[in-house]
């Protein structure tokens, strides 16, 4: 690794590659994600940036036909190893989709809470309490703090996007992996949602994929670029964006393809 | 010119459709008047509280066809609600399989055979065996009627749950038995819950099978292992019979039925709508 990884990583990946039946989607991919930083993952569709973000919490393997090998340590411990339970490494990897999912049939509260009450084992106050942190956090809380009681599909597309990423927080993943989050999203919802991915750093580790190169730059700490299942480069996301090593990078920065 | 053209268009079309209305609703319209105007009259208070009097006596009732088709509906809905609707999982959520292949042809198989053979089937199976016809046999073949039904609808149901949310589930560290069990099962309830009531209504009226299984009885059955009264095999022997008075009762009875369709009809619109209010 380059000397511009002081921040220790919680997640290293190891010779990636994720195949979907035979199809080699994800080529070799080696990488360490720092903690409490957001790391940006960009490129062009298509390169593979679904499918690489996806094997972080082993929900690649849940498609039918796809398999990978490589490692990926968790804070130092590999989730790849035989006799891991997925279940456990999705407690600690939290994931937010492209398209806002609430749970149908679910309040809002219930949205939030249900990674806990499913899970078993905390006691009422503690999910009250986790339930309104994560609203917080998710900068939802005063705009549904009254409403709780209605379903979780009743609220508008930027609020469920951040109604999926409280139910996510809920849990208190130490890595939270976020698909093109906003990409749905108008501008101002877009913003708020930036605003939040900044302040989520102070209590986990953020990996998000993005087709919004401002987006990329506003709100990551480190940027990987990706081509065609490749990663190209990954630094500090000033240096990738003002001064790339290289010349793909570049190209896709400035506009040239992708 | 062209305008004037389009507007004739448009007002033919808009006949024409109602029209196609009129048309698919008048035999509907026609049954049900010609039901309630001649089982109107039948609906005295000791119709629904006794059984049949002698003919020719004043009184009789059909609390007992009634009690029966509740006693062996129910008894096919223990059974037949719980399996159509893991089946309806299973079809859902492990497709694929060789299991489900066989599965949905089975169910494939058994909504397209008439339900007079499945009676027979249970015929051979349950009544032969027992030398007697019981509420259990016509339970058994109404039950093989209502698990395709309704591990059809369940099926469909599931399927409609978009793939994210189940990913949602996965992601938020739950296994994928509590993931369907808890959040894809509870979220599509509505419409679970109205393809069990459709399914309901429709073994309600069914006639055939329970000619050869519960049969038919005069009185209360006092078991089981009885023959039994239900209201489709009530209506269909009152109507054949040569007495006005029980002709004019087995439309009392259609008529009973009907409203009962009615309510269960009311019951899934209310569900299905306050499902879809939940979807905003
Ligand atoms: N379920 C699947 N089955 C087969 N191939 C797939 C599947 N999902 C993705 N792929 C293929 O894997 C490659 C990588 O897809 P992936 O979705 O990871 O790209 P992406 O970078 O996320 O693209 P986008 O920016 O459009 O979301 C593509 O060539 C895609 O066609
Ligand atoms: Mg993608």
């Amino acid at each position: 690794m380059s000397a511009e990884f002081t921040p220790s990583p919680i997640l290293q990946v190891e010779n990636v590659n994720a195949y979907f039946s035979g199809f080699h989607a994800v080529k070799n991919i080696s990488l360490a994600v720092p903690e409490h930083q957001v790391t940006a993952l960009i490129g062009p569709s298509g390169c593979g940036k679904s499918t690489f973000i996806r094997s972080l919490n082993r929900l690649h393997e849940e498609t039918e036909g796809a398999t990978l090998t490589g490692e990926v340590r968790l804070a130092g411990k590999n989730i790849y190893t035989p006799g891991v339970d997925p279940v456990e490494i999705r407690r600690q990897i939290g994931m937010v989709f492209q398209k806002a999912n609430p749970f149908p049939g679910m309040s809002i509260y219930e949205n939030v809470a249900v990674g806990l009450t499913l899970q078993g084992g905390f006691s009422k106050v503690e999910i009250e309490n986790r339930v309104e942190k994560a609203l917080r956090s998710s900068a939802l809380w005063d705009e549904v703090k009254d409403k709780l009681k209605k379903p979780g599909t009743s609220l508008s597309g930027g609020q469920s996007q951040r109604l999926c990423i409280a139910r996510a927080l809920a849990v208190e993943p130490k890595v939270i992996l976020m698909d093109e989050p906003t990409s749905a999203l108008d501008p101002i919802s877009t913003a708020r949602i930036e605003e939040l991915i900044f302040e989520l750093k102070k209590q986990t580790t953020v990996v998000i994929v993005t087709h919004n190169m401002q987006q990329a730059a506003r709100v990551s700490d480190f940027t990987a670029f990706f081509l065609m299942g490749e990663l190209i480069e990954m630094g500090i996301t000033k240096t990738i964006f003002t001064n790339p090593k290289e010349r793909q990078t570049e190209h896709y920065i400035t506009g040239r393809f992708g | 010119m062209k305008s004037n053209f389009r507007k004739t268009k448009d007002l033919s079309l808009k006949v024409l459709y109602i029209m196609g209305v009129l048309i698919a609703i008048a035999p509907l319209v026609s049954v049900l008047w010609t039901v309630v105007r001649e089982g109107y009259g039948a609906l005295t208070p000791t119709f629904f509280t006794n059984t049949p009097a002698p003919v020719g006596e004043v009184g009789g009732g059909i609390a007992h066809a009634i009690i029966g088709s509740f006693v062996v509906v129910g008894l096919a809905s223990i059974v037949a609600i719980p399996w159509g609707i893991i089946l309806g999982i299973a079809r859902s959520e492990f497709p694929k399989t060789i299991t489900d292949n066989i599965l949905g042809f089975a169910i494939d198989l058994f909504m397209s055979i008439p339900t007079l053979l499945i009676g027979l089937f249970a015929y051979g199976l349950i009544v032969m065996r027992m030398r007697t016809f019981s509420a259990w046999s016509g339970a058994f073949a109404l039950m093989l009627i209502m698990v395709p039904l309704i591990t059809k609808t369940t099926e469909e149901m599931l399927k409609q749950v978009p793939l994210t949310v189940r990913e949602a589930g996965l992601a938020l560290g739950l296994p994928r038995w509590k993931v369907i069990l808890r959040i894809i099962l509870p979220g599509s309830i509505g419409a679970v819950s109205s393809g069990v009531l459709l399914a309901l209504a429709r073994i309600s009226g069914e006639t055939a099978p329970l000619l050869f299984t519960a049969f038919g009885m005069r009185t209360f059955s006092q078991s089981l292992s009885e023959p039994i009264a239900t209201l489709p095999v009530q209506i269909y022997t009152y109507s054949i019979s040569p007495y006005d008075e029980w002709r004019s009762q087995s439309w009392g009875a259609a008529l009973v039925l009907v409203m009962l369709a009615l309510v269960v009809n009311g019951v899934t619109r209310a569900l299905i709508g306050s499902r879809t209010r939940g979807k905003k």
